[in-house]
């Protein structure tokens, strides 16, 4: 392959992953000082909560989507079409929307616990809400989804002839589930479990809420508080270097398992027929997880938003919700398709360059998925900073090209959600085999046609998939958005986190709203274009 | 295969490429600079009530106002990086020390205006005026009025007693308003008198700690706890919704150096470039019936702060909670102490 398609693609990779090596080169600046307090102190505690959380959400999520998808793909009961998909909501509820919800249902001062103090006398025992438990509580049940879609394509990829033959060995159902399907989805699960981690170690706003110390709250407290750049930034390198690990033992777990089933067009299995008490027992599952995740916190965002429009707490300017609205659609569209885009390139390169360290090179580049955030905005901000000093100058007098325009922002959440998008463009390159673009060119095709005719339709859901979660990602983004946006330019999770911030929950209710009802829509074609295409995410 | 594949790539590349040109030459700030008349502020003050305010701003003067939202320390550190070629022509911060801060390290300008001299008392500026208080907040013991007689109160450290074990609300270490206090004490008392004598006693007394002034005061009302600490201004917010709130303010400290007393402030960055609006800016919002004042489309009344402009009114619920005397020290000096107050409450124990 040419030298200018290497070139390409290392150009590519460095450019992505350049404020993130930016960020790394502050271990250079290592201060023995701050890192024995840091041990001395709250290091230890960071480490040990950063672990328990990360393992109780990914127990949960595993848990509660495996169990989930494997109702909805194995049995039928009433209300299960409609359900299957709806499970999906979740997905567009930010985390720290549903963190300050639940916080504002369930706390001390909350409903809940004073109904139940009414009922049972100032005594009555509530679990502490600001707690692990309650964070855990909160992040499963907003990513959930992850696993839950992919187990459920998995599931739905697997033949009823290989479970039949295992039912005809003796297996029970439950035994089938459990020796057979569940290993034939591992490598699914797996992914969809790393996705979550992911998201764990680098959340920051909700864990906060929760009063719990993570790394990633530890890197803002260190950085914001002490006003300590180098510390915070070699924290946030070690962050890195625990996600990147955790990607390692995801790759080896999967590379073990690659299962191929027999047949091309194969048989779906035949879900059972639930009755009576049974069928009303996946039904209630299903629902009692919706209600939890998505039923309460959206009708509390709809009681206080109707709240707040008969009797503002805060004036809102006439029109500017429809500013927002626009903002934030602009803003994640451009992110989708630039991201896509980027992705596709990477992993159609990456295809003609089989070459070992080209593969670690992009996937190194998808790394920015374990930054936080604000981690990845101060790379970005201080790349571009630097490149536009030297390129005009102090005194430039037309202010920033690349700070604080649009371009430093869509160039952030390249380098932050290359991974969502690049998983889907990879997988589905993979798709398109040598032996089908050969067949294509001995029937006559030109490359318009194998690329329109053989490419595009076997490449198309499995990027649009990737391109929707970018665009429901960007749509939730705050430090990134936080940190880099241009004048003007402000998203309904800015506007939402604003005045949560200040504990405004019921006039936060309106923008909180607005992103739900934004980001549902995407997360139902989502799942349609799944089912069609039964490419995972 | 090969050849097919390469058009691929190089069709992508083109597309790219373009894409990249379009966002490139789009959205550049250039469009916001050719804007006639604004100016351009960092602020960590939310929108809302400043809405009102700034609107009026614009139509008395025509000159546009543009907010860019964020907590101080990620402005501070856009200022860095951004450096001259910021398009912030003014900050608002929340906090005295970070605007000490942003002083100290050559990020805001002098600014030599009569008005200004005139309307902000020296107290409450920058001796050598680079930024301007325009609006001050307490951070004062709050309490439970069914359940505390104020003459149970006296300091912030008397709330280390042990008979407020498991019956005091704390905000936790990693908001500014608590980094500013504890820093606050270390310029007043020295670190060590301030660890052992206030912070390790609050600990001791197993606060529930709540990352929120009105969830606090909340939690109070609900009996979840019986004092706390929260600015001043919340519990006015609470009274204005309901006369009957439970939780009632204690000023700290009267009989010694006095109740700690934070601004919200603003300067002009070195590298402003609507230098003259933004001066027309602070010189407005300094002035009585403008920007200071007890109605809701000022500064001060918006959030029922005490206004920096001695001549102005104060809200009436403000005027509720009485006179009282200030820590005059430290003002100035207490972002200094701001990292060492966050290592003496994790030393501590102060989550």
């Amino acid at each position: 392959m040419g030298y200018v398609y290497r070139l390409l693609l290392i150009g590519l990779a460095a450019v992505i992953m350049a404020p993130l090596l930016l960020v790394a080169a502050n271990l250079l600046r290592l201060d023995a000082t701050n890192w024995r307090h840091l041990w001395e102190t709250r290091l230890p505690t960071m480490l040990l909560q950063t672990t328990l959380l990360v393992v109780a959400v990914g127990a949960g999520t595993l848990a509660l989507g495996t169990g989930l998808a494997w109702l909805v793909s194995a049995y039928r009961f009433p209300g299960r079409g409609i359900v299957s998909w709806l499970l999906v909501l979740p997905l567009a509820m930010p985390s720290y929307v549903l963190g300050f919800v639940f916080m504002a249902t369930f706390d001390y001062a909350g409903p809940v616990q004073t109904t139940l103090r009414a009922w049972f006398g100032p005594g009555a025992w509530f679990p502490e809400v600001r707690s692990i438990g309650g964070a855990a509580l909160v992040l499963t049940l907003v990513w959930y989804p992850y696993v839950y879609l992919l187990a459920r394509a998995a599931f739905a990829e697997q033949s009823s002839v290989t479970l039949d033959a295992a039912r005809a060995v003796g297996l029970s159902r439950a035994g089938a589930f459990a020796r057979l399907a569940l290993p034939l989805a591992r490598p699914s699960l797996v992914a969809g479990v790393t996705l979550v981690v992911l998201e764990t170690l680098t959340d920051f706003a909700t864990v906060r809420y929760f009063n719990v110390m993570t790394l990633s709250e530890g890197i803002f407290r260190v950085w914001e508080g002490m006003m300590d750049r180098d510390t915070a930034m070699q924290l946030a390198t070690l962050l890195l270097l625990v996600a990147l690990g955790l990607m390692l033992l995801e790759r080896s777990l999967r590379g073990q398992a690659r299962y191929t089933q027999a047949g091309g067009a194969v048989q779906r299995m035949q879900p059972v027929l639930l009755r009576s008490w049974c069928a009303a027992a996946a039904l209630g599952m299903c629902l009692l997880v919706l209600a939890l995740a998505f039923g309460l916190p959206a009708t509390q965002l709809i009681a206080w938003t109707v709240a707040e429009t008969r009797q503002p707490t805060l004036p809102t300017a006439d029109g500017v919700a429809w500013r927002y609205i626009g903002v934030t659609l602009a803003l994640a569209g451009g992110a989708a398709l630039l991201t896509t885009l980027v992705a596709l390139l990477l992993a159609v390169l990456g295809r003609l360059e089989g070459r070992r360290w080209q593969r670690v090179a992009v996937r190194l580049a998808t790394s920015g998925y374990a930054m936080p955030g604000a981690v990845v905005g101060v790379g970005v901000l201080t790349l571009l900073a630097t490149v536009d000093r030297a390129l005009f100058g102090d005194e430039f007098s037309a202010a920033l090209v690349l700070t604080g325009s649009l371009t430093g922002l869509l160039y952030a959440y390249l380098v932050r959600f290359l991974a969502v998008a690049y998983g889907s463009a990879d997988a589905s390159v993979e798709k398109v085999t040598p032996r089908m673009v050969e067949a294509a060119r001995c029937l006559g095709a030109g490359r318009g046609r194998i690329l329109w005719g053989v490419y595009t339709p076997l490449v198309r859901a499995g990027l649009l998939a990737g391109a929707i979660l970018v665009f429901v990602d960007v749509m939730k983004e705050l430090p990134v958005t936080l940190m880099l946006r241009p004048f003007g330019m402000d998203t309904l999770a800015i506007w939402t986190y604003m005045l949560a911030a200040e504990s405004y929950w019921q006039a936060a209710a309106i923008p909180a709203l607005l992103i739900v009802l934004v980001g549902v829509a995407p997360v139902v074609l989502l799942v349609r274009a799944g089912d069609r295409g039964r490419v995972a995410p | 295969m090969v050849r097919a594949t390469r058009s691929i790539v190089a069709r992508l590349a083109l597309f790219l490429a373009l894409v990249l040109l379009a966002i490139g030459s789009g959205g550049g700030p250039a469009a916001a600079q050719s804007a006639p008349q604004v100016v351009n502020i960092y602020s960590a003050r939310h929108y809302g009530a400043l809405e009102s305010v700034f609107r009026r701003f614009t139509q008395e003067t025509g000159i546009e106002v543009r907010l860019s939202q964020g907590s101080v320390q990620s402005l501070l550190e856009r200022l860095r990086a951004e450096g001259r070629a910021t398009p912030a022509d003014a900050v608002l911060f929340i906090d005295a020390g970070g605007l000490w801060i942003a002083a100290e390290e050559g990020l805001l300008q002098r600014v030599d205006s009569a008005v200004l001299r005139q309307n902000i008392p020296n107290a409450l500026r920058d001796p050598q005026d680079r930024w301007f208080g325009m609006t001050q907040r307490a951070r004062v013991i709050v309490y439970n009025a069914n359940r505390v007689r104020p003459s149970e109160l006296s300091t912030y450290a008397a709330l280390g007693d042990p008979k407020w074990n498991g019956r005091l609300c704390l905000r936790p270490s990693s908001h500014i308003y608590t980094q500013a206090l504890v820093a606050s004490f270390i310029a007043l008392h020295g670190e060590r008198v301030t660890e052992e004598q206030i912070i390790r006693p609050w600990v001791r007394n197993n606060p529930r700690y709540i990352d929120s002034d009105t969830r606090i005061l909340e939690t109070i009302a609900a009996g979840g706890c019986d004092v706390g600490i929260t600015n001043h201004y919340y519990v006015a917010q609470q009274l204005a919704r309901n006369p009957d709130f439970p939780v009632r303010i204690f000023w700290p400290n009267q009989n010694e150096a006095g109740a700690h007393v934070n601004v919200s402030g603003m300067g002009i960055t070195t590298a402003a470039r609507n230098r003259d609006n933004a001066i027309r800016l602070l010189e407005w919002l300094s002035t009585d019936g403008k920007g200071q004042g007890a109605a809701p489309d000022t500064l001060s009344g918006g959030n029922f702060e005490y206004p920096a402009n001695p001549v102005s009114p104060v809200h009436p619920i403000v005027a509720g909670f009485g006179t009282f005397k200030i820590d005059p020290m430290g003002k100035f000096e207490y972002g200094r102490f701001q990292p060492a107050a966050i290592r003496l409450m994790e030393r501590a124990g102060y989550r």
